[in-house]
């Protein structure tokens, strides 16, 4: 893989092409939060351009807004030089403009050609689903771009990548214009991946837009012509792949400066608590070994999917370790289950509060007593006043909003959820706790507040794991940082090593070039 | 939240109240205090094997085997009787409860265990019971003359101006409303209804958890299929067929969400009594039996649409409890 080595000014787009998909000035606000503010992207017919951003800087909310799931605030779209407003995803899809998503949306009970027809089939004279011919096109459109498919298999036999397959297919059926596609690689394997890359290129060929959002630098450098950056929903710049080199893009990227406020903390890591060896698992991660001490935030950043979550959840006894050992204050324990794993002092806040955190129809109290009931009853009945009580102490020290404690936690909103989860894992008195993305999709004020209580938590002797994707809270809050990619770890970071270049390299996977 | 769920309970108390002014006012005997006594006692049955079935719907489940088991509990019983009539009814009592307990746990086991959806599990286990009858008795009945006068005599005689049975339905409605309240399985039954991954993360074993909701409802079951068999002095293998779905209706009309994790025990005895009644007032006041199953439809359905009007009223609370988070803020 060669790049040009000149690094020019950002922002220079290409004369002569018209762009085939143009959005500018586009605005969107979600309560609380700025996703979008005065972007602007550019599609060429016949060219990749590659979105490129953090976690959260807005790729995903310009990719539902570019397919009509999301209406902007402000701004404007022009399919081939023509305002248009994308009222619904329908009207998106019929201007020509398919997304393939990161978990394909696709029918695994239907054949793969029904699957590319579906909505659109064609019909004999009488409105029926004519199947000979729905199965000839789907054939046809697989010869086209290759796959190795019958029309007839059901979609739930295929793959991973078949099913890209198919969903590129249908996007074909529905002669897209311009094709999205949002992270295709992740879970392919190299063959599958270079199969793919043949395939944009026939896309190319055929004279459609493709946007490809990627966090890997080098395909992004093997397949696309040209570039776009967002960070924190602004656009930083856009150009082409020949004259920018990886450090540019970094650079972007990340920022140089980092404008949230992070509560001062005095580092003064204690003993030994938790020390992980050899830690592995047969398909998630191996070779897994950190050491975490007593009042210190050790931050795990990698890119989605490194296996940072798997390695936490087999700590808490969710999914077992192949091998390895787990030294709790210097003593191997072994962790079967996540009632073992409170008992000996580890609790893990998951990421995926709805799912995994509260328990949507029991009051605000019972969900913060559920893991600490033995503490809460005598000889094995419940003592409401004593639930109360716990709840009330650990609820009032995270300034939780509420109007009462039996009120229902799926009326709070999500920053006091995730506060009432939080209160319910300190209430078990733990030792670590393992905080997973803890600020992810709440808003500037909640996280500030999330931020201060867990350098509290430190400064009172808890020690916390943090697994973050978000470079301003990974570098605001940690004492050490362990970077995962491809369920190994890359690096360790600390003190002067630990800057937003040397994060982005590891987890992507970048050599130690020099910028 | 609390008032809410009181008002849900709230009305289906006051359509219970409507449904005897109703009926008084074509045959007011019908609401004299001897004949609600009898129409609770009667209603009984129902009422204990909806308290164990909202424990299984609370956890996500569901367990269709109740009226089998009852009848194969019911059916080694009375055999066990007309082999043994000296045998004490308190030891004929603990045995049922045991066997329906075993049966329930076996449930539990093959959910547990095997992860098999329960509403497999339990119409298998519900027709295998069911075979076993007939296996047991060769399709023969146990008949009132083959049973000793105090097996029969138990569930009947009064305690206190109450029937034993109808004390029996009293005394489990207590026991399982207390559970449910001030237990930790209890608290774990809602939260492995509620929301399992959660359940999961806080250590708590969801398939543990409705192994144990299983094993309740069965011995619910067994001791009910005892109180079924000496109360109209006979046994045979269809006794009780299909009514594991009145049991289920009774939940569902008593504002236990299918779902899981939503619903109150009191929401279950009403619903229980509001079948009851029905049942019970029909043949008085001169109305087709099939009328009760129409009527009973109509209030599942009006039950189940209630808790869907008010699942949506819960998110409009968002705004004002937001609001008045703003307020206090």
């Amino acid at each position: 893989m060669q790049m040009s080595v000149e690094s020019r000014q950002f922002g220079a787009p290409a004369a002569g092409d018209e762009p085939i998909l143009a959005l500018s000035g586009i605005t969107k606000t979600f309560p609380g939060v700025k996703a979008l503010s005065d972007v602007s992207l550019d599609l060429y017919p016949g060219q990749v351009t590659a979105l490129i951003g953090e976690n959260g800087a807005g790729k995903s909310t310009i990719v539902k807004t570019l397919t009509g799931i999301y209406q902007p605030d402000a701004g404007e779209i022009r399919v081939s030089g023509e305002p248009v407003h994308f009222a619904t995803a329908q009207d998106a899809a019929a201007a020509g403009i398919t997304a393939i998503h990161q978990e394909t949306v696709l029918f695994d009970e239907l054949t793969v050609a029904e699957n590319i027809f579906i909505g659109h089939a064609p019909r004999s004279r009488f409105g029926l689903i004519d199947w000979a011919r729905m199965r000839q096109q789907a054939r046809d459109i697989l010869t086209r771009i290759d796959a190795d498919l019958e029309p007839d298999m059901l979609l739930r036999d295929l793959g991973i990548a078949s099913k890209h397959l198919v969903a590129i297919a249908r996007a074909l059926s529905a002669e897209a214009r311009v094709v999205v596609m949002d992270e295709p690689t992740a879970a392919l394997s190299h063959k599958e991946i270079e199969e793919l890359y043949d395939l944009v290129e026939r896309l190319k060929s055929e004279g459609r837009a493709i946007l490809f959002i990627s966090h890997k630098f080098d395909e992004i450098f093997r397949i696309a012509d040209r570039y776009t950056v967002f960070r924190d929903g602004t656009h930083v710049g856009s150009g082409l792949m020949s004259e920018v080199n990886e450090a540019d893009l970094v650079r972007m990227m990340v920022g140089r400066d980092v404008d949230q406020i992070f509560p001062q903390r005095q580092k003064s890591p204690g003993d030994e608590v938790l020390q992980v060896v050899g830690y592995s698992h047969p398909t998630e991660f191996a070779d897994i070994g950190f050491t975490l001490r007593r009042g210190e935030i050790l931050g795990f950043y990698g890119l989605v999917g490194a296996g940072r979550s798997e390695v936490m959840q087999s700590l808490v006894g969710i999914t077992r370790p192949s091998k390895g050992v787990v030294k709790i204050d210097g003593t191997i324990k072994v962790i079967r289950s996540p009632a073992d794993a409170v008992s000996n002092g580890i609790v893990y806040v998951p990421e995926d509060r709805g799912k995994q955190g509260a328990v949507i129809g029991l009051p605000i109290y019972q969900n913060v007593t559920l893991p600490s009931l033995s503490q809460t009853s005598r000889n094995g009945f419940l003592r409401l006043a004593e639930e109360f009580d716990l709840a009330r102490h650990y609820t009032q020290r995270l300034d939780l909003r509420a109007a009462a404690l039996d009120q229902d936690v799926g009326n709070l909103s999500g920053g006091n959820q995730q506060k009432v989860v939080i209160a319910k894992w300190l209430a078990t008195k733990p030792k670590v706790i393992i905080l997973d993305e803890p600020t992810k999709g709440i808003d500037i004020g909640s996280k500030a507040a999330v931020h201060a209580f867990m350098a509290e938590l430190a400064a009172e002797g808890l020690s916390v794991i943090m697994v973050s994707s978000e470079i301003p809270e990974i570098m605001g809050m940690s004492d050490r940082v362990i970077v995962m990619r491809e369920g190994l770890i890359a690096a360790e970071l600390e003190g002067d090593a630990l800057t937003p270049e040397t994060l982005v390299r590891h987890a992507a996977g970048i050599g130690e070039k020099q910028p | 939240m609390m008032t809410f769920l009181k008002s849900r309970e709230a009305m289906l108390g006051a359509a219970i109240l409507l449904l005897l002014f109703l009926i008084a006012s074509r045959f007011p005997a019908f609401v004299a205090p001897a004949n609600l006594v009898r129409v609770f006692t009667d209603t009984s049955p129902l009422l204990i094997l909806a308290l164990g079935q909202t424990v299984v719907i609370l956890t996500r489940c569901i367990d269709l085997s109740v009226a089998a088991n009852l009848a194969l509990t019911g059916m080694v019983c009375a055999m066990l009787n007309a082999a043994m009539p000296g045998l004490p009814v308190a030891a004929i009592l603990l045995l049922a409860v045991a066997l329906g307990a075993f049966m329930g746990a076996l449930n539990g086991l093959l959910v547990w265990k095997l992860a098999i959806p329960s509403i497999v599990v339990t119409l298998g286990t519900m027709t295998i019971f069911r075979g076993i009858i007939f296996l047991i008795s060769d399709g023969a009945w146990v008949n009132a003359h083959e049973m000793s006068a105090s097996f029969t005599g138990f569930p009947r005689s009064t305690v206190l101006g109450l029937p034993v049975l109808a004390w029996f339905g009293l005394l489990v409605a207590v026991l399982v409303a207390v559970m449910i309240a001030r237990t930790p399985l209890g608290r774990a039954f809602y939260a492995v209804g509620g929301n399992p991954h959660a359940a999961i993360y806080t250590g708590i074993d969801v398939g543990k958890t409705q192994f144990w909701a299983f094993t309740l409802s069965g011995a619910l079951a067994g001791l009910t299929g005892y109180l079924w068999v000496a109360r109209y002095a006979v046994a045979y293998v269809d006794i009780a067929g299909g009514f594991e779905l009145e049991v289920v209706a009774a939940c569902v009309i008593g504002g236990i969400s299918i779902a899981g994790g939503a619903g109150t025990i009191l929401g279950t005895i009403l619903g229980a009594l509001f079948l009851g009644i029905v049942k019970n007032a029909l043949p008085v006041v001169d109305i087709s039996p099939f009328w009760q199953m129409a009527i009973s439809g109509t209030a599942i359905i009006v039950a189940v649409t209630l808790n869907v009007r008010n699942a949506r009223a819960k998110g409009r609370i968002i705004l004002r409890s937001a609001q008045a988070e703003g307020a206090t803020a």
